[in-house]
C-alpha cells in the first residue's frame, strides 16, 4: 500500500513476479496426511488406533516371513532349522510345487504342455479382451485357441480337435447355405429335416425309455424304494407311448417354422454338427492319425489337478456361461411362451439348487442316467454343471441390464427396420452388457473361486491337493498357513486381475462424457 | 401459407388407414380412424394430451399393433407378418420426442447402421450418404462424437438425418421439438421445413402452430381417440367448426 499512492489508479506492471514454489506445508505428503489422516480429533484417534493395529499385525507376521525356511524335506526338518523361532516353512511350496500346480498324477515330462497352453491363453485372450488395442485379425488366434489348448492339455491325436473345428466351420457353411435358399426350397428342406429330426428324437426317446425301465428294475431289484421305482416305470411307459407323436410334433413344428426360416436354419445346422460329432469324428480322426500321426501322450481327465484344474474349469466355464447367460436372459424376455417358460424354469431351478448338489449329480448321478456304454468325461460333466449354475446367475444379471434400457432404444431400432437379431446384437446387447459388467464380473469371480468345490467330489484341484496328498503325507502332516496362504495368493492374483480388467473395460465403454 | 400452396401434392396414395381401431386392454384409444395421405402431403396432427396422437402415428410403422381395420403403407398391407413389418419400417422414417439415438455408437455409426445392415449398402457408400445428410442438418463436424456430447437440438437433427439415411418415402414425427429449449426448436424446425420443401411425405405430431401454418397442407385435430376435424391450415385456424377444436385452439394460441 505504502509504495502505491492512492491517487495513482492507473497501473502498469514494470517487473515480472518470479514464480515461487508453494509453501511446503501445503504440498505433497504433509498436506495429504493433514487432510486425510488428522483432519479432526475423531479422525486423529481413528488414525492412531489403525496405525497401532497395522504395526502390531506387521511386526507379528514379519518374523514368520523372514525366518521362513525354503529348503527342507519335511516339516520336522523345518522345525529343526527354525529351532523354536517363529517362522514359515515355505519349503513345502518348493517341495510340492508340481503337485500344487499340476496335481499329482499329471505326467512330469508333459508339464510343458499346460504351461504352453497357459502362455497361449494370454495371447489368445488379449485380442478378445482388449479389442480396441489389438488388430481384429488376431481374433483368429482366439478362435483356434480352444482346440489347441485341448490338444496340449489332454493330448491324444491332433486330428480330433481339428475335425471338431472343421465341423463347426462346416456347420456355419450349412447355416449360410440354408439362409440363402429360396423360400420354397427352404420349406422342402424343413420338411426333410423335420422328419429326420423327429425320427431321431423318437429313437433317442425310445432308448431313454429303455434306460428308465432299466434303472427302475435296478432300483426295484435292490428293494430300495417303491416310489422312484414307480416314477421311473411311469416315465418309461409314458415315453414309449409318446415316441411317435413327439417325433411327428417336432417334425411338424420345424416344417411350420420354415417360412420364418430362422429356426429351420438353426436346427439344420445343429443337426449337421450333431451327425458330424457323433458318427464321423472318432473313426475319421483315427483314420487321419494312422496316415499322418500327430500325437501327444494322452492324459485322462482324472489325472488333471492342482491350480491347473482350477484354471481350466474357471476359463472354460466363464467363457461358456456368458453366452449361455445372454441366451437365457433373452429367452426369458421372449414373447413366445414355450421359450420363455423353458428359460424361466431352467434359471429358477438351477439358482435354487446349491452348486455342491449339482457337482454330486455330475459325479455320481449322471453315471446312472446315461446309457452304460457312453463314457462321459468327468471334467466335461463338471464343466456342464458349473456352466449351468453360473449361466443362470449371469442371465439374471443381464436381464437387469436389459430392463434398464429405455424402451425408446428398442423402438428406434425397430423403426429403422432392423430385425430382432440385428436390433439385439447391434443396439440392445452392447448397451445391456455394458450395464451388466459389474454383475457379470461378480459372478465370474465367484465362479472361479467355486471351482475349488470340485475337491468334494474327490477331484484334486489345489484345495483338494492340499487337503489330501499334502496334508496327509508323513512329510508335511498338518501344515496349514503356508499352503493355504499360497492358494489364497494365486486366487487373489487372478480375481484381482479380473476386477481390474472390468474397471478398465467400463472406462473404455464410457461414451457419455469425454 | 403461401409457401405451403407452392408445394405439390401428387395423386398417388402413400398411406391409407381404414376404420382402424385400437385398444389398450379395455381402453379404446383409437376409434374408427379413416385417413388417406397422398404422396407429398405434410400433415400436422394436434390435439390435447392423451388424445391418441402418438398412438396413431406409431400404428403406421407398427410400433403399436392395431386390433381392427386396416393400414396400408406404400401399397403394403400391415399385418402381423414380420417380413411386411420390416419392409414398411425401412420405408418409413420416424423421429421421437426423446431422439432415441444409440448412445454407444458415434454419430456417424448411428447414421450408417441401418443402411449397412438393412439395405446392405457398402460401408464406404453408407458413410458418404451419412456425411451428406449430416451436412444437410448442418452438423458434419460432429460426426465422430457420441450422442451424449451433443446438445438436444443437435441430437434431434442427428435423429432426423439418421432416418433420412434410409431414404424413406414417408417421415413420421412425434413431438420432435417438445423436449427442446426455444432456440433449439428453431434449428430443428428449419430442418423439417427444408425437408417439406423437398416434397417429403410427412406426418407430424406437434404443437408448433407456426410450423403448421407455414408448412402443412392439412391439419388434423384429434380428441379422445377420434379425428374430430381436419382442414387446410388457414381454414383450420381461422374458422374452426367444432367446439372442441375452438376450445383447444383458444387454449393453445390465446394465453
Ligand atoms: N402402453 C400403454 N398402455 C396403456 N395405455 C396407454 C399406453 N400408451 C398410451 N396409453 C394411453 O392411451 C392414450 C393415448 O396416448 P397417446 O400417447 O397416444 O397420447 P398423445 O395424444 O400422444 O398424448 P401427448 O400429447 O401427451 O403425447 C392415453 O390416454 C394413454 O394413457
Ligand atoms: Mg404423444
Amino acid at each position: 500500500m505504502s509504495d502505491t499512492p492512492a491517487q495513482n489508479v492507473a497501473f502498469v506492471r514494470t517487473s515480472e513476479i518470479p514464480p515461487s514454489p508453494p509453501p511446503t506445508r501445503e504440498t505433497g505428503a504433509i498436506k495429504w496426511i493433514r487432510e486425510n489422516l488428522f483432519s479432526g480429533w475423531f479422525n486423529t484417534i481413528l488414525t492412531l488406533i489403525a496405525l497401532y493395529l497395522v504395526i502390531s499385525i506387521v511386526s507379528g507376521a514379519a518374523p514368520w516371513f523372514y525366518n521362513g525356511v525354503w529348503e527342507a524335506d519335511s516339516i520336522r526338518e523345518c522345525r529343526d532349522i527354525l529351532a523354536g523361532k517363529t517362522g514359515a516353512c515355505f519349503a513345502v511350496l518348493v517341495d510340492r510345487w508340481d503337485h500344487l500346480v499340476f496335481g499329482f498324477k499329471y505326467p512330469q515330462d508333459a508339464y510343458w504342455r499346460p504351461l504352453v497352453a497357459f502362455l497361449l491363453l494370454l495371447v489368445a485372450a488379449a485380442p478378445a479382451l482388449f479389442g480396441k488395442i489389438f488388430p481384429r485379425k488376431m481374433l483368429i488366434l482366439t478362435a483356434i485357441y480352444p482346440f489347441l489348448a485341448y490338444w496340449l492339455i489332454w493330448g491324444g491325436t491332433l486330428w480330433l480337435p481339428v475335425l471338431v473345428a472343421g465341423s463347426i466351420v462346416a456347420t456355419g457353411l450349412v447355416f449360410r447355405l440354408v439362409e440363402g435358399m429360396a423360400v420354397n426350397m427352404r420349406q422342402i428342406l424343413a420338411g426333410v429335416v423335420g422328419l429326420l429330426f423327429g425320427l431321431g428324437l423318437a429313437w433317442l426317446l425310445f432308448k431313454g425309455a429303455a434306460e428308465l425301465v432299466f434303472i427302475a428294475s435296478n432300483i426295484g431289484g435292490s428293494g430300495l424304494s417303491v416310489i422312484p421305482y414307480a416314477v421311473f416305470w411311469a416315465a418309461g411307459i409314458f415315453t414309449y407311448v409318446c415316441v411317435i407323436p413327439m417325433g411327428i410334433f417336432v417334425g411338424y413344428a420345424i416344417y411350420q417354422s420354415a417360412e420364418d426360416g430362422g429356426l429351420v436354419t438353426i436346427v439344420t445346422a445343429l443337426f449337421a454338427i450333431y451327425i458330424m460329432l457323433a458318427y464321423l469324428l472318432g473313426p475319421v480322426s483315427g483314420a487321419f492319425n494312422s496316415i499322418i500321426p500327430l500325437e501327444l501322450q494322452a492324459v485322462p481327465s482324472r489325472d488333471m489337478g492342482g491350480f491347473m484344474l482350477c484354471m481350466i474349469l474357471g476359463t472354460v466355464c466363464v467363457t461358456l456361461s456368458v453366452p449361455l447367460g445372454i441366451v437365457l436372459a433373452l429367452g426369458r424376455q421372449s414373447h413366445m411362451p414355450l421359450i420363455k417358460g423353458v428359460c424361466v424354469v431352467f434359471i429358477e431351478f438351477v439358482r435354487g439348487v446349491p452348486l455342491i448338489t449339482l457337482l454330486f449329480v455330475a459325479n455320481v448321478m449322471l453315471a446312472y442316467f446315461l446309457p452304460p456304454e457312453t463314457s462321459f468325461d468327468l471334467i466335461l460333466r463338471v464343466i456342464i454343471m458349473i456352466t449351468m449354475f453360473s449361466s443362470a446367475y449371469i442371465a439374471e444379471v443381464i436381464r437387469g441390464g436389459l430392463a434398464a434400457l429405455p424402451k425408446g432404444q428398442y423402438e428406434a431400432a425397430n423403426s429403422l427396420g432392423l430385425n430382432y437379431v440385428q436390433a439385439t446384437r447391434l443396439i440392445i446387447l452392447p448397451q445391456a452388457l455394458k450395464i451388466s459388467i459389474p454383475g457379470i464380473v461378480n459372478v465370474a469371480v465367484g465362479l472361479f473361486k467355486d471351482t475349488t468345490l470340485v475337491s468334494v467330489i474327490s477331484m484334486f484341484d489345489i484345495v483338494g491337493m492340499i487337503r489330501g496328498p499334502i496334508q496327509q503325507s508323513t512329510d508335511w502332516i498338518s501344515i496349514y498357513w503356508e499352503v493355504y496362504g499360497f492358494a489364497a495368493l494365486l486366487f487373489f492374483v487372478v480375481c484381482y486381475s479380473i476386477s481390474q480388467y472390468s474397471q478398465w473395460l467400463e472406462r473404455q465403454l464410457q461414451t457419455d462424457h469425454r | 401459407m403461401a409457401e405451403a400452396a407452392k408445394l405439390q401434392v401428387s395423386d398417388e396414395v402413400a398411406i391409407t388407414i381404414h376404420n382402424m381401431n385400437k385398444w389398450y386392454g379395455t381402453f379404446h384409444v383409437l376409434r374408427d380412424i379413416d385417413l388417406t395421405v397422398q404422396r407429398g402431403e405434410r400433415i400436422v396432427i394436434c390435439g390435447p394430451s392423451g388424445s391418441g396422437k402418438s398412438t396413431l402415428i406409431r400404428c403406421i410403422n407398427a410400433l403399436e399393433e392395431h386390433q381392427a381395420g386396416s393400414i396400408e403403407v406404400d401399397g403394403t398391407l400391415l399385418s402381423s407378418d414380420l417380413k411386411n413389418i420390416d419392409k414398411i419400417r425401412s420405408e418409413v422414417g420416424m423421429c421421437f420426442q426423446h431422439f432415441n439415438l444409440f448412445p454407444h455408437l458415434t454419430i456417424l455409426e448411428n447414421l450408417t447402421l441401418a443402411p449397412i445392415w438393412v439395405r446392405k449398402t457398402p460401408k464406404k457408400e453408407a458413410e458418404e450418404v451419412a456425411m451428406h445428410y449430416l451436412e444437410k442438418v448442418k452438423i458434419p463436424d460432429q460426426a465422430d462424437k457420441y450422442p451424449g456430447q451433443l446438445s438436444g437440438g443437435q441430437q434431434q437433427r442427428v435423429a432426423i438425418a439418421r432416418s433420412l439415411c434410409m431414404k424413406p418415402r414417408i417421415m413420421l414425427f412425434d413431438e420432435p421439438t417438445s423436449a427442446l429449449d426455444p432456440e433449439m426448436i428453431k434449428e430443428v424446425l428449419d430442418t423439417m421445413i427444408e425437408l417439406a420443401e423437398e416434397g417429403m411425405t410427412m406426418l407430424c405430431v406437434t404443437h408448433e402452430m407456426g410450423f403448421a401454418r407455414q408448412v402443412a397442407n392439412r391439419v388434423i385435430f384429434m380428441d379422445e381417440g377420434q379425428i374430430v376435424e381436419q382442414n387446410e391450415p388457414e381454414a383450420f385456424f381461422l374458422t374452426p367448426k367444432s367446439d372442441r377444436t375452438k376450445l383447444f385452439l383458444s387454449q393453445i394460441l390465446g394465453h
